[in-house]
């Protein structure tokens, strides 16, 4: 009811780290900081030390030009880099070495979507431009930021390149921002410039507004599955504070990850004054159309382009096709797996690709893991499927493996570890059906009744034999129990 | 022997001969500092130990026939502004107490660890570069050797005055808005501000970035075409630097001018610029056609708007690239810790940056305001592409410049340091160069009344030091008062 009062409007500035990156956007400096000692990827220039100056990593250029071509961005010929001035601990120049599109700035690309489908209905998330900025100093607080006595910072990640993505406020809900977000992070990892897996390698600020109304903008979202919580915390803080009779106010707020509500920050009465001016001591930067096309050429195969393909070489429906391509490494699996036995056919491709999409990927999820973090081979999933194709283990059977699967034991050395072949010795599920029948009168005599407590029996087997029973045969046996009992017809 | 005495160059012809012990000159100049810069104040520190210590590993390189670089074994003076690995460098602020960089600057790379030059020490300057006068150093004033009531002029007149006064045979400076050609006329000696980009600026510590550019400061023209050999070219490390083909400028200033076509800006012979300065300039200039040089008249008709947009540029740049200092990771903290993280910073810079200093990061940063972005800043861009047009236009029809230095000679200690809109008027001949990021020279071409050097300034197009050095060459060799020494001394003090 209150969506239809109110419209949501949702603005999105993502930030992400280039981590593919070998150096940091202006030094020397390696990227790759995560795990190293505090203060150890620095130097005058990425520390701000008086007399150092930046020089651009072409790289980042290069990435960044990635990114727009796969964002279908316009890219500018020339840009500039801007200082956007401000005091605080993070920033050791007194300023942030950005870009800006106004007062004659340009960013770096300007406009792109993204298509995303919500329900079988396709929108495009329309992007007002995307820009290169560096990342600030790192601080660490004892404890939370409130109580800590003092602010540590690390500079090893002051200079790292930075990719801000700005989108038109157009997207509706949180679930649209999820789906948004879903997409922006497979085009990054398909254009190999960034691992978003990585911790602090995502920063997310959402500005967010009910029609009518003032906006807020909530800060400091510091991964994907945030911005869904945040947004949805917000709205209803403000529907709430509207239902009150109360006026929103512009402003700025935090979201407080472990908490999960958003506090006020500021008031945003007056737009931050950051003093935005050119960068001197970095001439503008050209970009030919020579060198778009060399790296749209070089460009490699998007979710989109890889899911299509995919419905027509494996005859996947969309939506297989579609999940099934979002994460790289889970796509590249799949092909190298069915590919790998020149036995499999389409009805294998959509049982390896189920395999994957639900056990795996649920497994993976539920241990907050990405597939490159476990010792799981595509042989042992083709194994999956002809073990199951052959009636040599039950499906039930095949995912309690996972754990040892992810361990990266083959299939058949874990069945023999474990003892675990299918059960189809007729005698020993007779013999188990009929303790089976005696020791449940009640279900049976509900079986008169609803031909679904057959099931609740066959469970009762099937908890006997730890899911080794096979179910084909033991439903054939309690079928025949019951007739002679003349329980049923 | 007496530092006076010689000119770099001949200093390395005595070394090359084995004239001369390398340690003779760094004692010399020792004992020349040690002698007047207690009335001087050229300095604000020393490496005295180090130097000397160096002087006797090179003299053992000299009698063992080591190969030896361009500028072996003659005593350098740095402006406290560039940066020294291990050395204070401190912009001559409190704000930077202590500082020791990690690194060296291009140009001390190039001078001292390549090509030989001994760092003596780091010369005193206007706070963060910022003045006319180098009375605005957090050491106190410097003091013109041709009188010592007299400022040196700023920002480096500690280097011009160590060169002036025969304490160091080369001197760095940098030039914002003239702060290298400025002292060089007031104190009598050669100043060489290269075009933007010829120098790396790396290890420079900024004041307007778009603007500042180190060169040299030394006895004589000849000195400076070394000088300028060894610290051009493109630096991978300043983006600003450019990569064009550096000439070897000791064979090009031999040359003769008499295809030169020199333009005489009106405007810069102005209401303001002193009667006497004006006519020891257009003294040089007859100078110069009796040498064969042809003289036109040019005009750069926006030179008035040049000081407004000088210092709205400059200060804007200054109030971003002075953010930075806070005391929390170099430099002086304040003492009261009381407060929060800004609270803290907030006073560390309040205490220790100069009036002049706060006064331009106060205007700057107000300038830059929203609201005031265009009507400010913007503006004087525009202003600023302008003043180059008519330098452009000035250059379809010349090849260099002539025109004085500065529009008067040295004035008295005190005497405009109240007064920041009359000290800053002074930079009407040597800013716009900087605003349109060309190569100028001073050279000394007279004196007044009151026996003061006047400055002679040649403004080159963009690259073009081989031609304004090659004229400063022809003319000072033509005038010959290089060689006038200076009363230093004598009864001051």
């Amino acid at each position: 009811m209150s969506n239809q009062n109110h419209k949501i409007m949702i603005g999105l500035e993502v930030h992400i780290q280039l981590t593919n990156l070998k150096s940091k956007l202006f030094c020397d400096c390696s990227n790759d900081y995560r795990g190293a000692e505090p203060n150890t990827h620095v130097c005058p220039i990425c520390l701000g030390l008086p007399g150092s100056l930046p020089v651009l990593n072409k790289e980042a250029v290069e990435f960044a030009t990635r990114l727009a071509i796969a964002l279908d961005c316009r890219i500018n010929h020339q840009f500039w880099f801007y200082r956007k001035n401000y005091h605080y601990p993070d920033l050791p120049k007194g300023f942030q070495i950005s870009q800006y599109n106004k007062a004659g700035g340009k960013a770096f690309a300007d406009g792109g979507k993204i298509t995303i489908k919500i329900n079988n209905h396709k929108k495009d998330i329309l992007l007002n431009r995307i820009h290169l900025e560096e990342d600030p100093a790192r601080l660490v607080h004892k404890g939370s930021i409130a109580t800590s006595p003092y602010t540590l910072v690390d500079y090893n990640r002051s200079g790292v390149c930075l990719i801000e993505i700005v989108t038109e406020p157009i997207i509706n809900s949180p679930e649209e921002a999820r789906e948004f977000l879903k997409q922006l992070k497979s085009i990054v990892q398909y254009s190999e410039i960034s691992n978003l897996d990585l911790q602090g390698s995502v920063r997310v600020d959402a500005n967010i507004s009910l029609k009518g109304h003032e906006r807020s903008e909530a800060k400091n979202i510091n991964s994907f599955k945030e911005v869904e919580r945040a947004l949805r915390h917000e709205i209803v803080r403000q529907k709430n504070i509207i239902k009150r009779g109360k006026s929103l106010i512009l402003e700025t707020r935090h979201w407080d990850e472990k908490r999960r509500i958003t506090i006020s920050l500021r008031k945003k009465e007056f737009e931050a004054d950051y003093r935005y001016f050119p960068e001197q001591d970095l001439p503008p930067i050209e970009i030919d159309d020579e060198f778009i096309d060399k790296v749209r050429n070089e460009l490699p195969e998007m979710p989109s382009e890889r899911s299509h393909r995919l419905i027509r070489e494996y005859d996947l429906s969309e939506f297989d096709s579609d999940n099934l391509v979002l994460d790289k490494n889970i796509a590249n699996f799949f092909e190298d797996g069915v590919n790998s036995d020149p036995s499999f056919g389409p009805n294998e491709y959509k049982q390896f690709c189920n395999w994957l999409m639900n056990t795996i990927l649920g497994w993976l999820n539920e241990h907050n893991m990405t597939i490159n973090d476990t010792k799981l081979y595509t042989k042992q999933v083709v194994d999956l499927v002809n073990y199951v194709k052959e009636g040599r283990i039950t499906t039930k059977i095949a995912k309690s493996l996972m754990v040892d699967l992810m361990q990266g034991d083959s299939v058949s050395k874990i069945l023999e570890k474990k003892g675990k072949a299918r059960i189809s010795d007729q005698k020993i599920i007779e013999q188990l059906s009929r303790e089976t029948i005696e020791e449940n009168p009640k279900i049976v005599e509900d079986c008169t009744k609803n031909s679904k407590a057959i099931e609740a029996l066959i469970g009762r087997v099937m908890k006997k034999t730890r899911g080794q029973a096979d179910p084909w045969i033991t439903r054939q046996i309690i079928l025949k129990l019951l007739r002679k009992m003349e329980m049923i017809d | 022997m007496e530092l006076g005495n010689y000119t770099a160059h001949e200093l390395i012809e005595k070394i090359r001969a084995k004239d001369i012990r390398i340690s003779e000159i760094l004692q010399s100049s020792f004992d020349r500092i040690d002698e007047i810069d207690k009335f001087i104040h050229s300095f604000v520190n020393y490496s005295k130990e180090k130097a000397l210590k160096i002087a006797k590993q090179y003299d053992n390189r000299i009698k063992n026939n080591k190969k030896i670089g361009k500028l072996f074994g003659l005593p350098l003076a740095n402006k406290d502004l560039i940066c020294l690995k291990d050395f204070p460098t401190t912009c001559c602020s409190k704000i930077l107490e202590g500082f020791k960089p990690p690194y060296n600057a291009f140009v001390i790379e190039r001078l001292v660890e390549q090509e030989g030059a001994i760092h003596i020490g780091n010369t005193n300057m206007d706070e963060f570069a910022m003045g006319s006068s180098t009375e605005s150093s957090c050491y106190g004033p410097t003091y013109n050797p041709w009188d010592l009531k007299r400022v040196p002029g700023g920002s480096s007149g500690g280097s011009a005055t160590a060169i002036a006064s025969g304490q160091a045979m080369l001197a760095l400076g940098s030039d914002t808005g003239g702060s290298i050609r400025c002292p060089a006329s007031f104190c009598g000696v050669v100043g060489l501000k290269p075009t933007y980009g010829r120098i790396s600026r790396y290890g420079l510590i900024a004041f307007a970035n778009s603007l500042d550019q180190i060169g040299s400061i030394t006895k004589c023209v000849r000195d400076a075409a070394l000088m300028l050999e060894v610290i051009s070219g493109k630096d991978p490390l300043d983006s600003t630097s450019i990569d064009i083909k550096v000439d070897n400028y000791t064979e090009e200033i031999e040359k003769s001018i008499d295809k030169k076509v020199l333009g005489i800006p009106n405007e810069f012979f102005g209401e303001g610029v002193n009667s006497t300065v004006k006519k020891s300039v257009e003294k040089a200039i007859n100078k110069l056609e009796g040498l064969g040089a042809t003289t036109i008249e040019i005009t750069i008709p926006h030179l008035e708007y040049t000081v407004a947009t000088y210092y709205l540029i400059c200060m804007c740049e200054a109030s971003s690239n002075l953010a930075r200092y806070d005391g929390i990771r170099y430099g002086k903290i304040t003492d009261d810790l009381s407060g929060d993280v800004f609270d803290v910073i907030g006073k560390t810079r309040g205490e220790n940056f100069g009036p002049e200093v706060r006064r331009r990061i106060f205007l700057g940063t107000y300038a830059l305001s929203a609201g005031y972005y265009d009507m400010y800043y913007l503006k004087a861009l525009k202003a600023r592409s302008l003043i180059k047009q008519d330098f452009m236009n000035a250059f379809k029809k010349c090849d260099s410049i002539c025109c004085p230095t500065m529009p008067i000679t040295a004035f008295k200690i005190g005497e405009l340091i109240n007064n920041p809109l009359q000290m800053y008027t002074i930079d009407i001949l040597t800013c716009p160069v900087n605003l349109v990021g060309l190569p100028a020279l001073s050279i000394p071409c007279g004196f007044d009344n009151n026996n003061l050097p006047i400055g002679f300034q040649i403004i080159g197009d963009y690259f073009d030091e081989k031609g304004i050095l090659n004229i400063g060459y022809q003319l000072e060799q033509e005038l010959g008062i290089y060689r006038k020494k200076h009363p230093i001394i004598k009864g001051g003090a």
